[in-house]
This record gives structure tokens, sequence and C-alpha cells, in this order.
């Protein structure tokens, strides 16, 4: 893997307008002065420890893990972050370096709002202007979200052009950087877009899997067996997998948004629909037709909405490292009601993709194995949705 | 000297741009033989995308208009081919490098050289990622056409020392669309890419008025129209055919006024 050029394997690269290259290398530039800068370090360790509230828990499921009646169940709480998800880890990072750059106004797109919120969250704290793009289709789904990012300060421009979601967001986000490009960083939210992104975020999120090993160690003496994730743009999951990628015994599984199946024109999968393109700066694999025009995708999950991964998964797709499998909106559902049931605690729909796939995996394995499941996020912005999913009127 | 550049003898090079298939094929046929007749010394035509991140609202919108209308990269080779057997000035697409790539990059250049393409605009293919698409560019003969922005600084001289055709000087950040004020240095950037190359450079982005074309012609060798004569497409339809001459006409004798 040359990491220079910002490649993994054939994918990744910078393909991205002119307007954007200086801007581009000079983020470039910044990341690998500071990421060994002490100071920078040290900023961005306190705040993670003291405000983000890291480390996560690594909690045993033990009733999930009865119920299944096979592996050992694990949950990583990255949903006990503050802002309530693991976005907060990747945008403490990219903030703090917007504000050593001398930036003064930072820019993200969002989906379900996640990114959104953890990012007007840092601005607010290292007081920077803010501005989030998100689809006019997710500002409905996730109004909430949006209210909340104002109460942070940010201004929200809903996006209209497209198919009004999350590439959409991404495009507008382009688009504004573009214009804006000395005072502004755009922050973005996943291990996607043109080179240095995906190192960025990957970096910034992989004390995830760090921590997992780290205190599986403490409580278990070993590695897991498993480690599950969802998969959209796909940065928790990279952030959970990047630590065990080199201990081949460790299976990472990724779980994409199927929406109403595979085989259905409504789903977000990437591996399982997409083919090698080359979109919003990365190469990597993509759901679009035959003349190479992105596909409108759909999932229940605003998050996960988005037709294409990052390219380091594009490639552990293709290595072999990474397996990835699809899961449709009502298992993620059922997922998302079983985890509430039986422990109380209530993932983003997100995150639900990953439980589902573990309760149909953990069953199959013998007791002495170890699952580990990334909560990448809390579902209280999606119990509204759920509720409307299962016919249920709620006046808010 | 290639097509391209020949397009840039007959005084300062006026070169207009539509969308491929908006409001429908015909239309753009139309619009081509007549920007053509007009005194259009080169026309881009734009293949459209779903997601063009470097346009602004007016070539989205039309991009989403020609998609919807069931505009296709084949279509528009077929297109290229009819207006080919009369139209003799140069012809380019400007497009994103997914339609590229994923049509196959070899069998999309091969199929343009085929119909009598000479050129390809790619806004989303900088410098760093050019061999993407240069060899094949290089083995059917197809100039990939360089863009130089007001943020490109020392890039300019690498960017010019290796381009072909003409340089695409965008004379402001952002994105596409009409502007009432152009305030970069387009003078400065143009004298960087004279210090390395004889190549031509054509000004483009936010130029709607003779007056801008008048200015910005000052500044290089022919000015890019897009957004401007979109939106008199989107205005007009099937009816824009004349009004787009005229203008193409009133803004080749602007570009050439000093």
């Amino acid at each position: 893997m040359s990491e220079k050029a910002g490649r993994y394997g054939e994918y990744g690269g910078q393909y991205v307008p002119e307007t954007l290259m200086t801007a581009v290398h000079e983020v470039e530039q910044a990341y690998e002065h500071y990421k060994n800068d002490p100071e920078f370090v040290r900023d961005l360790d306190e705040l993670m420890r003291n405000y983000a509230g890291r480390p996560s828990m690594l909690y045993y499921a033990e009733r999930m893990t009865k119920d299944l009646g096979g592996a050992k169940i694990y949950l990583k709480r990255e949903d006990l972050n503050h802002t309530g998800s693991h976005k907060i880890n990747n945008v403490l990072g990219q903030v703090l370096l917007a504000k050593r750059m001398g930036k003064t106004r930072v820019i993200a797109e969002t989906g379900a709002g996640q990114h959104g919120v953890a990012t007007a969250t840092a601005a607010a704290l290292m007081d920077m202007e803010c501005e989030i793009f998100m689809g006019k289709e997710d500002t409905e789904r996730q109004a909430l979200n949006v209210y909340r990012m104002e109460l942070l300060g940010a201004k929200v421009h809903p996006v209209t052009s497209g198919t009004m979601t999350l590439k959409d967001a991404v495009n507008e986000t382009m688009r504004e950087w573009s214009k804006r490009v000395d005072d502004t960083l755009y922050v973005l939210g996943s291990v996607m877009g043109p080179h240095p992104f995906p190192m960025i975020v990957r970096d910034f999120q992989s004390v995830i899997g760090k921590e997992i090993k780290a205190q599986l160690m403490e409580r278990e003496g070993r590695l897991p067996d498993a480690v599950i994730a969802c998969v959209g743009g796909g940065s928790n999951a990279m952030g959970a997998f990047y630590e065990f990628i080199p201990d081949t015994q460790v299976e990472l599984i990724g779980c994409e948004a199927a929406g109403l199946g595979v085989d259905n024109p409504k789903n977000a999968a990437t591996i399982a629909n997409g083919t090698k393109g080359i979109f919003h700066g990365m190469k990597s694999l993509f759901c679009q037709n035959e003349f190479g025009q992105i596909a409108p995708v759909y999932s229940i999950s605003a998050g996960l909405d988005y037709p294409g991964i990052g390219p380091e998964h594009a490639m552990l797709h293709e290595t072999g490292r990474a397996k990835y499998v699809p899961i449709t909106d009502e298992e993620a559902v059922q997922a998302f009601e079983y985890l509430s049931r039986l422990e109380g605690i209530i993932p983003a729909i997100e995150s639900s993709h990953a439980v589902a796939y573990a309760m149909k995996y953990a069953k199959e394995l013998p007791k002495d194995k170890i699952v580990v499941i990334n909560i990448s996020g809390r579902g209280d912005k999606d119990v509204a949705a759920i509720a409307r999913y299962r016919g249920v009127k709620i006046y808010e | 000297m290639s097509r391209i550049q020949e397009a840039f003898t007959h005084g300062k090079a006026f070169i207009p741009f539509v969308t491929g298939g908006d409001p429908d094929l015909e239309t753009t046929e139309a619009l081509i033989y007549e920007m053509a007749k007009q005194g259009a010394d080169l026309i881009e035509i734009g293949i459209p995308f779903s997601d063009p991140i470097a346009e602004g609202p007016v070539i989205q919108e039309a991009d989403e208009r020609a998609l919807r209308a069931g505009c296709t990269t084949d279509k528009l080779f077929a297109l290229v081919e009819r207006v080919r057997k009369t139209v003799t000035i140069p012809l380019v697409f400007m497009t994103y490098v997914n339609p590229i790539y994923s049509y196959g990059s070899e069998k999309f250049m091969a199929n343009c050289k085929q119909v009598g393409i000479d050129g390809v605009i790619v806004p989303d293919l900088p410098f760093e990622e050019k061999e993407e698409l240069n060899p094949v560019c290089r083995q059917y003969g197809i100039e990939l056409i360089s863009l130089i922005a007001p943020t490109s600084k020392e890039r300019i001289k690498s960017i010019a020392k290796e381009a072909e055709g003409f340089i695409y000087c965008v004379s402001s950040m952002g994105v596409t669309g009409v502007r009432s004020e152009i305030t970069s240095d387009i003078g400065g950037m143009v004298a960087l890419v004279r210090q390395v190359t004889d190549l031509p450079v054509a000004i483009g982005f936010g130029i709607a008025t003779p007056k801008q074309a008048e200015d910005m012609a000052g500044y290089g060798d022919g000015v890019i129209v897009g957004s401007a004569i979109v939106k008199m497409i989107a205005e007009q339809g099937r009816e824009s055919v004349k009004a787009v001459g005229d203008y193409v006409a009133k803004m080749k004798a602007a570009a050439n006024r000093t």
C-alpha cells in the first residue's frame, strides 16, 4: 500500500477540481506536521478524555449472549461519547487541526446529523464559524438534529439538488469549499473523499480499535474472534478494524445497508451492488449505472444512505481481509428493538445494522468465541422514525 | 498544430458550452450547427453527470434535465458523428472522470476518435491524477485539456508545461455560473503560463456579457461561456437556437474588439 500517494491498492487518490488542489495539499501538509507535534497530540488527548469521555466502555452483553446461545458478545459503547456517536473522535481532531492551520470557519456534510452535530459542537467549543450541509430529505427525517446544530450555533443549509440526501450534501459542501478555501476547512465526516481525508479520518477513529484491543486483553486476555461494524462511508468500521488488520485471525465484518433488499432497487449496498468508479475525490466502489451516473440509493438509515464506500474498505474487500454483508431495513429495525429490550441500550439505526448481523452470526459460533459489535451511536435520534416505520403515531 | 490550436488563429477565440441533450438531442444538434455558423471557434459539449461538483445551479439543472430526457454517452457519440459530416471546427467533450472511467476509458477515447471529438475537459481530474486518462488520450490522439485556477500559483508552470490543446484558465474560485465581477489576477496567471508554453489560453467561469468577453479576451487568446448560454436554453428550450446563435455572434465580435 503506497500511503504516500493516498492509495489503497488501486483505490483512493485525489480526484478534485484544480480549485481545491491547493487546499487539499495544505491539509495534507498540516496533518503530517501536527500529527507528530507533542502539543497537538496532548491537546487532542485531553479533549478526547475530558470532553468526549474516552475511553468508551467495552460492555459484556450478557443477556444478549445468553439469549442467542453462541459466542460471547461485547459492545463497544461509542454511543456513550459526547454528542452520542463515534463522529466526535474525528471532529475533535479535524477542528483542532483547522484551528492550528489558522482557519476560522469549518463546513461539513451530514447524513443522519451525527457528524453535523459533532462538528457544530467542536466548532462551538473552539470558537469557529460553522456551516452544515444536509440533504433536504434528511433535514426532515432528522429534524431534531437540525435544531440541535442550530442551538450549537451552526447554520444548516438544506440541500435541494439531486436526491437531496448525503451524496448531494457532500457535493454541495465541496462546491462551498471551492468558493472559500482561505479561511475554511472542510471537515469530512467519513473515511472517504480525496486524500488525505480517508487517512486522517481513519487515524482519528482508530482509537476505537486500539481501545477494544486493550480492553478485551484486560478482560479476556485475548483478541476477539470477530469485530462487527456498520458501513456507510465506513468511518466507525475503519476505526474499529484498523488496529486488527495485522491480526489476521480476527474476522472483520462490515454491515452495509440493503434497504428493502439487495435485489430491490431501493438499497445502499455498495459492496454487494457497486462497481469501480471515481467520484467524490476517490477511486472506489459506487452504486452507478452503465454510463457512470451515480445511482439514487435508499436506506432507512440516513447515515448509511450513501452510494459509495471509503477506498480502504474497497481494498479490504478486494483482498478479502474484511468481509461485507448486506442488512435490510427490517432486520435493522428488529435489532434496534432487540437491543433496546434485552440490554436497555437503544442503538442508532446505523449501528443496528451491525447488531442485526451479530444476532445471526453469534448464534452460529461456539460459546468460547468472542464477538465485538461497535455501537457507533445512540438511537434517540431514530425513535420517531422507527415509530413511524412501525405505524405508531407520536406527537412530538 | 492540432485542430484545437488552429481554432485560436482566427482572432480571439469564442468557445460556447452546451449541455448535451438539454432539453433534447435534436436541440443540441441544431445549437451546434447554429453556433458554428455564427462564429464559434470551438464548441464544448457537456456529457451530463448526475453529480457535477464543479457546476453552479444553472448547469446542474441542465444536467438533470438532459438525464431525465434520456441522454446517454452513447447517444452523444452518435450526435457528434452526425454533426461531424458538416461541422469542421474542433469539438470537445466536457464531463467528469466517472462517466469516462465507468464507460471504459479506452473505449471512450476510441469512440471520441472515431466520431471526431478533438479533446476532453475533465474538471475533477487534476494534474496529479492526469495519468488516469493521459495514456489512452495519447493513444487515440484526444487532447486532454488542463485547467488552472486562481489558487494554482506555483502549480501553474508545472501544469502548463505538460498541457495540450489549450489552457483552460478558471477565472474565479467556486463553481460555474454568471458573475457580476471577476476579481482574480488573470493577467498574472496568464503571464506564468506564457513563461513555459506557447499554447493558447482561454478564460472561463463567470463570463456572460459582451463587456466581460472584451475584458477577458484582453488577457488571453479566447473566452469560454457556459452558464449564460445554458440559461437561455433553460428559458427558451427548443426555441433557443436563434437567440443563442445571435448571442454567439455578438460575443465573438466583443472578444475581438480589443
